[in-house]
């Protein structure tokens, strides 16, 4: 083998994985290890600096704190490293496709960043005389508007702070409606295949959930609904599309039944990527639907939260949305925050946060949807469900896709686990996903499928992308028909191993326990 | 379109694999009447980056940011400096485009992340354990609330006077709904807080005593009292937290015998935002930990015996119990827990410390400077950043036309209270190491001007 004059070698050595060595480190070069704080740090060391504080006599009374806290402190640089470290291992939205099915996992845009970081709105107090916020206002009541012509609904809360806290809103507002005609009612009746929030939400709000079935099809029974519609029953929770990826065809006549029964209907929105700009869910006779803006309308998932779900609601729900809102008043934006009985919004449900509501993700979700506009946003549905299609049609030969049979799918794609090998489950095909560079699909959701894999690409997907995803997916469907048992160890290439959930059950550390940090100079 | 990849080409390819001949095909389950032929009308359609950010500039520009006049509100929300890494990081694309960390192999940063955010917080309240945050603070408290219903098993909880009154109305919201009973009403202009009358209240029926520490006027004071009042009487004591700067200086509710300590954690690296995103933080007594709401993170081991964490006693929460959880909740706040954890680690407790003594002693300076004003008066004989002044008259109409000559000067009692008439000239005023001496000199001159 000839040498540079550097002594770097012209042709590198034929290597053999099975003889890389172990590192002192525990690092393999980029794939990093990271300690805790509570290991790195001390209380000595902090990374601001201040101006010295004026000499006053204290006013604390004699609550001064003088124990020993136990907050680590690290240098600005130790910072930027410990959290670039820990950074890199996640996987996210801007390293590759997440098929997410009812999580809408597209791209969050830049530009809604660095909007968002205006100090115009950024630096604002909520409590800030309205004449000095005019323009957030504006903002708020700009994103209402088009939220309710998307919709085709009557008028929007906007103050709930996630999806979950959105279905909390739209069923206070029925509970609300109800209670105004003296006509309490106290069940809710939602499909077995909807997701954990909505029975969760119907029975904090003091309701009895019962289930409705689901037909052959994958869709709501709608003769058995039918059946069980009374006077007891006070609202039905749909999802439409519904988590099966499928269009709910008989929602109108849902709805019809519903009302004529005295009761609601509440649209769960979480798949409103799939008909946004080709179907308004006011034309199928919903009376409250949140909408995620974190899914829809590309807010950042920032690692499991902030979302925001402000709820649309029906002329016959309106009259109850809570409190605060936003109202244009001749030229001026009004943020109304109390009514009294003489006014026209008298029979609110209340207050169901402190201010007024997410508006950090206001600002990103306006800047998406003027960058869309009406035409772009119709797009996105129409994308959303090709790209779904082309994977279903791309893999039910290798995989069972349960609904596949009876026409196209929405804006995901559900396989289920029919067929793999015995003792081969979704599981694996999902650790198996981590190993090729994907995020696995979301697992054993709904709950009406067996081994549920649900797979949502969204539109910012492209061809190349979708491609080696299904390439990846038909590889691992194979293993896993095949009963290869190297599937059983996936993850092996991840930062971890697959990790003992059990054991964190059973035996909970929720805190750091270790040695207590070098105590901070008085 | 900038954010849509697929070509024309693309379309047509993938549409014959499918064997569609269109787009439209693929909604044939929408019935007819309800598909909309074209995009929907009176709606701006798509627009370059450029155009979207003039348009979103323009509303900024309406707005007066509290950076460009003497700027001095509290209230729930607290301005100060978030240091500039912080910034950066959450912008890091690993941590802002995660998903919530379900598969923990390939979310270890986050979940590391929580973990040591939830340590924070439960030192900084001073509790056993945190969770990995909530919505916000007025929600945390109503959950709080909620919790110590199931503990208990009693449904009465009594709300301190001092609480922010945007906490007690979603309490009330809440409480409609679920049968809780409610105490509460609205403060006096005393220099005491109301926790003698608190005690006085607490009978055998009470579920827990909900007090903010410090209050909605900015009052102090210790809690112990209270909580061995309501353990005698089998309840649980809530304390609420709005400002945690303030336990860089003051004495943790945990150990003063709050049994759930929930508070606001948006000063600690979020930023005013109008209102929201903000953090809720949540933590407890360790004996209570199942009855917690949101997500818990964990510590376990892979099968490679190294250390790592996961989400963990997932059973309480709704995407395993469904109707039977203990909350509804599916997000948390994680960027904002993010953002706090990183702020949190480059104070570490020697900043947090100084921190909080410059905000005492601006706020110090402060208030002695106001209470120069004729016709202001400073209700607090004991406060940390926050103070109510009682003005000669109506604190409302004050701030307003404060506003018009360009100051910032704090949140009336008229606007948090409008139901109280007899407090009504009461102005809440926060001091934070944002405030220069400038600015105090300018409000006090405004107030003057104002007053006279």
């Amino acid at each position: 083998m000839t040498m540079l004059k550097e002594g770097r070698p012209t042709a590198p050595i034929a290597v053999d994985d099975a003889t890389a060595p172990a590192t002192v480190t525990g690092n393999r070069a980029l794939m990093l290890e990271e300690a805790l704080i509570f290991e790195i740090g001390s209380c000595h060391t902090t990374g601001v600096d201040f101006a010295q504080a004026p000499k006053v006599a204290s006013r604390l009374g004699d609550l001064a704190r003088t124990d020993s806290i136990g907050l680590p402190g690290l240098s600005e640089q130790e910072t930027v490293r410990h959290y670039t470290r820990l950074s890199r291992q996640n996987y996210a939205i801007d390293l590759g496709l997440f098929p997410l099915g009812s999580c809408t996992m597209k791209h969050n845009p830049r530009l809604n960043e660095k909007v968002a970081r205006m100090p115009g709105f950024a630096d604002l107090h909520p409590l800030a005389p309205q004449s000095t916020v005019q323009g957030a206002l504006a903002v708020i009541h700009e994103l209402a508007q088009w939220l309710i012509k998307l919709t085709g609904m009557h008028s929007v809360a906007m103050s709930p702070k996630a999806g979950a806290h959105g279905e909390l809103c739209g069923l206070l507002a029925i509970r609300a409606a109800l209670e105004a005609r003296g006509d309490a009612r106290s069940v809710i009746l939602v499909p077995e295949s909807a997701h954990g929030t909505n029975p969760a939400t119907a029975a904090f709000c003091g309701y009895k959930v019962e289930d409705i079935p689901a037909t052959p099809d994958g869709r709501v029974d709608l003769e058995a609904l039918k059946a069980r519609l009374g006077p007891d029953v006070a609202a039905v929770m749909i999802t439409n599309p519904n988590t099966c990826g499928l269009f709910e065809r008989d929602m109108k006549t849902i709805s019809d039944a519903v009302h004529a029964a005295g009761a609601f209907v509440y649209c769960d929105g979480a798949n409103f990527n799939a008909i946004v700009g080709r179907v308004r869910p006011g034309d199928l006779g919903v009376d409250a639907m949140h909408i995620n803006l974190h899914k829809t309308f590309s807010t950042p998932h920032g690692g499991g939260g902030p979302g925001s779900g402000p709820v649309v609601l029906s002329e016959a729900l309106s009259p109850f949305a809570p409190l605060p809102f936003v109202e244009r008043q001749g030229d001026r934006f009004v943020l109304v925050e109390e009514e009294t009985v003489e006014d026209h919004h008298s029979r609110t449900f209340g207050r169901m946060v402190a201010f007024h509501g997410q508006m950090g993700m206001f600002t990103r979700a306006l800047t998406y949807i003027l960058s869309h506009g009406a035409d772009g946003l119709r797009q996105v549905a129409g994308d959303a469900v090709l790209n779904a299609n082309y994977i279903l049609r791309s893999l039910d030969d290798v995989l069972d896709a349960p609904f596949g049979g009876s026409g196209p799918c929405m804006h995901e794609a559900l396989f289920s686990d029919k067929g793999l090998a015995e003792g081969f489950t979704t599981l694996d095909i999902a650790k198996g996903l981590i190993d090729e560079g994907f995020h696995p699909m979301t697992m054993y959701f709904p709950l009406v499928v067996h081994g549920a894999m649900l797979v949502e690409p969204t539109e910012t997907e492209s061809k190349a992308a979708l491609d080696q995803f299904i390439l990846a997916l038909r590889s691992l469907a194979e293993r896993a028909k095949a009963g290869d048992e190297a599937l059983k160890g996936a993850p092996y290439f991840a930062p971890r191993r697959r990790l003992d959930e059990t054991l964190a059950a059973r035996k909970p550390v929720l805190t750091w326990t270790g040695p207590a940090l070098t105590q901070a100079a008085e | 379109m900038r954010y849509l990849p697929l070509t024309d080409t693309d379309r047509q390819d993938m549409l014959s694999v499918i064997g569609a001949s269109s787009i439209d095909d693929l909604f044939v389950d929408v019935p007819a009447e309800a598909r909309l032929s074209d995009r929907i009308a009176g709606l701006p359609t798509h627009a370059s980056e450029l155009a979207v950010e003039r348009h979103m500039a323009a509303l900024a520009r309406q707005n007066l940011s509290a950076g460009d006049a003497p700027f001095f509100l509290g209230a729930g929300a607290y301005r100060h400096h978030v240091p500039a890494s912080v910034d950066h990081l959450i912008q890091r694309g690993e941590f802002l485009t995660a998903y919530t960390p379900y598969q923990p192999e390939i979310a270890q940063g986050t979940l590391q992340v929580l973990f040591e955010f939830q340590t924070q917080v439960a030192r900084l309240l001073g509790c056993d354990v945190a969770n990995a945050s909530m919505y916000d603070g007025s929600t945390a408290c109503w959950e709080a609330i909620g919790m110590a219903r199931r503990i208990t098993r009693r449904g009465k909880a009594i709300l301190s006077s001092g609480l922010h009154p945007h906490y007690v109305s979603v309490a009330n919201t809440m409480a409609r709904f679920t049968g809780d009973a409610l105490v509460h009403a609205s403060p006096a202009l005393d220099a005491a807080t109301d926790i003698d009358a608190l005690i006085a209240g607490i009978d055998k029926d009470t579920s827990c005593v909900v007090v903010q520490y410090p209050d909605i006027l900015g009052r102090i004071a210790d809690l112990t009292p209270l909580a061995d009042a309501a353990h005698a009487a089998g309840a649980l004591l809530v304390a609420v937290v709005t400002e945690p700067v303030a336990l860089g200086a003051i004495r943790a509710p945990g150990h003063m015998g709050a049994d759930i300590v929930v508070g606001e954690g948006q000063s600690i690296g979020v930023g005013l935002q109008f209102g929201g995103p903000y953090l809720g933080l949540f933590a407890c007594k360790q004996k209570y930990v199942r009855q917690m709401p949101g997500r818990l993170c964990g510590e376990t081991v892979d099968a490679a015996g190294k250390r790592g964490f996961v989400l963990t006693l997932s059973t309480r929460e709704q995407h395993i119990r469904r109707e039977k959880a203990t909350s509804n909740i599916c997000t948390n706040s994680g960027l904002c827990a993010l953002a706090f954890s990183i702020h949190m680690t480059l104070l570490g407790e020697r900043g947090l410390r100084e921190l909080a003594m410059l905000n005492h002693g601006l706020a110090v300076e402060a208030a002695d400077r106001l209470a120069q004003v004729p016709g202001v008066k400073l209700l607090n004989d004991s406060f940390f950043n926050e103070f109510t002044l009682i003005l000669s008259k109506d604190a409302r109409e004050t701030v307003r036309n404060l506003a018009d000559k360009g100051v910032l000067g704090g949140v009336s009692l008229g606007r948090l209270f409008p139901d109280a008439p007899e407090i009504a000239n009461g102005l809440v005023v926060a001091v934070t190491e944002t405030v220069t001496a400038e600015d105090i000199e300018a409000f006090a001159e405004a107030l003057e001007e104002e007053l006279a």
